[in-house]
């Protein structure tokens, strides 16, 4: 799926934030990606979609070398890769469930109905399906980034800190979708610094927590 | 880049009847429509006016080229005691000279006719040393030059006159006339497919944080490009169409030509040249999505 050996990132002019980074994505694994703020959790993950190219090293997504992806093939990566970010953004100008539907949209495929509406109840915001999205809470709006994340069926949902802004109970829904998602065969892939939220996660899914630090990954023990 | 976005997908997708949902991924943008309609609009009206007075010069060229062409005047100066002889004369090599149809020796009130406009329509021509006039039918490929130069040698005071000096300068400012209105037609263009960039380039940047969500959600640059092309290119079809429609409709009121005659009242239309500004609207969609297509192109590659 995902497959890093001694990858090595910096932006440009800094030293390396990320060296020697050696990580695979197990295919239907819940992965938690850790580490205090600054560590580079989010840099990981774009260069999980391609948002960001590797330094150094080797990185392979479903078997393509990362380096060697040409525009569209980016393109069809992020297809298969479904992305909840921090602060997810939308088509202002379109209502909740277009912005749900976009991916299928921009891919030319037809918009089951029936499916977008079960999909949007799976994610409880089918009394929003009309809103547009700054009338939208934070925690629902997370929940309409994850919609549109999976419509597609990816391979593998990654999450940039979902939680980041929403109270407990609200990140715990979230969560529980995460890992409904994951039971359903997804990999999962979520990037967080709260330590409580991957506890209580852990309680309900076999997970596997990794570590970042020191500009290094590491697998997190049985201390979590 | 270019290649992967071919222009055959990238017209597919222009001319399909898929682009209902693509089109309302680009938000609508007042300004930039409305910049695009207006500019597409005003360009097309000068575009009509300006292949209006090219066509007007063109014809005019011909006309006076080939109604000056046609034709011949061979002028007999002598003693009035000698005039009729010698023009006899000049007559009598004319009608013997190939390539010429029947030379005709204008009468007095022909000549007086002529005259008129200097002189006015009282003074008595026949007191005047007014040398005879004959006009000479001719052929093209006619020798000009060989007929000069017999009657130069039979007939003394006898002068031909091809026209040539007062053809080419009028058939040189016809022909700089309609070179200046393809000029502008050119100009034209080329200000249209400015504006059409800055329009979209506005657009573009103006939706950059959308651009780079669709980006993000698995959208190929032919995707985002055509949603914007599209948009542009029928603006300016829409734009230049109106536009197009009021610069014929101000040629059609313009005076008909048989009612006064003259340069001005020739500049219009004739028969299927009425056809030919309808291919502006068209020539107009062209450049707006050339120039759209080419700046989305731009500012796709710095988005990843």
């Amino acid at each position: 799926m995902i497959e890093m050996r001694d990858v090595g990132f910096g932006y440009h002019g800094q030293d390396e934030l990320l060296s020697g980074m050696t990580l695979t994505l197990q295919p239907g694994m819940f992965h938690f990606l850790t580490g205090p703020s600054g560590s580079g959790k989010t840099t990981l993950l774009r260069l999980c979609f391609a948002d960001l190219l590797p330094s150094s090293g080797q990185m392979t997504a479903f078997g393509q070398d990362m380096r060697a992806l040409s525009r569209d093939d980016i393109a069809d990566l992020r297809r298969r890769v479904g992305v909840v970010h921090q602060d997810p953004q939308f088509l202002d100008h379109l209502p909740v469930a277009e912005n749900v539907a976009l991916p299928l949209t921009i891919a030319g495929e037809a918009v089951d109905m029936e499916a977008l509406r079960d999909l949007l109840g799976w994610v409880q915001l089918t009394h929003h399906a009309r809103a547009l999205p700054p009338s939208l809470s934070g925690g629902e709006r997370q929940r309409a980034a994850l919609a549109r994340a999976v419509i597609l069926s990816p391979d593998l949902v990654l999450a940039d800190e979902p939680t980041g802004n929403l109270d407990w109970e609200m990140s715990m829904r979230l969560m529980q979708l995460l890992i409904e998602l994951n039971k359903s065969g997804k990999t999962v892939l979520v990037a967080t610094h709260d330590l409580n939220l991957i506890r209580a996660t852990k309680a309900q899914v076999t997970a596997r927590v990794l570590r970042i630090t020191g500009g290094s990954l590491h697998l997190a023990g049985a201390d979590l | 880049m270019s290649a992967r976005m071919n222009i055959g997908s990238l017209w597919q997708g222009l001319m399909g009847d898929k682009g209902g949902a693509g089109d309302r991924i680009v938000p609508p943008t007042g300004f930039t429509a409305q910049l695009t309609l207006f500019s597409a609009g005003a360009m097309a009206f000068l575009a009509v006016f300006a292949l209006a007075l090219a066509l007007a010069t063109g014809r005019l060229a011909d006309r006076w080229s080939s109604e000056l062409a046609g034709s011949v005047t061979v002028r007999v100066s002598a003693p009035a005691a000698d005039q009729d002889a010698l023009a006899q004369a000049a007559m009598t090599i004319l009608q013997t000279t190939p390539g010429t149809g029947t030379p005709r020796l204008l009468p007095p009130e022909d000549v007086a006719t002529l005259l008129e406009p200097w002189f006015g329509p009282d003074m008595p021509v026949d007191a005047l040393p007014v040398p005879a006039l004959i006009d000479l039918p001719v052929d093209a490929g006619f020798d000009t030059e060989g007929l000069r130069l017999r009657l130069e040698a039979e007939v003394p005071g006898a002068v031909l006159d091809d026209h040539t000096e007062w053809r080419r300068p009028l058939v040189t400012a016809a022909n700089r006339l309609r070179m200046l209105g393809i000029v502008s037609l050119l100009l034209i263009g080329a200000a249209s497919a400015a504006m059409i960039t800055l329009a979209a380039k506005a657009a573009l940047a103006a939706n950059v944080q959308v651009i780079r969500v669709l980006r993000l959600i698995g959208a190929r640059d032919l995707t985002i490009a055509t949603a914007f092309v599209r948009r542009f290119t029928r603006r300016a079809a829409m734009g230049s169409a109106v536009g197009t429609l009021a610069g014929m409709a101000g040629i059609a009121i313009l005076p008909d030509t048989s009612a006064a005659g003259g340069f001005m009242t020739g500049l219009g239309f004739q028969g299927w040249d009425w056809l030919l500004p309808l291919t502006i609207p068209l020539i107009a969609a062209v450049v707006g999505f050339a120039a759209t297509r080419w700046a989305a192109l731009n500012m796709l590659e710095a988005v990843r």
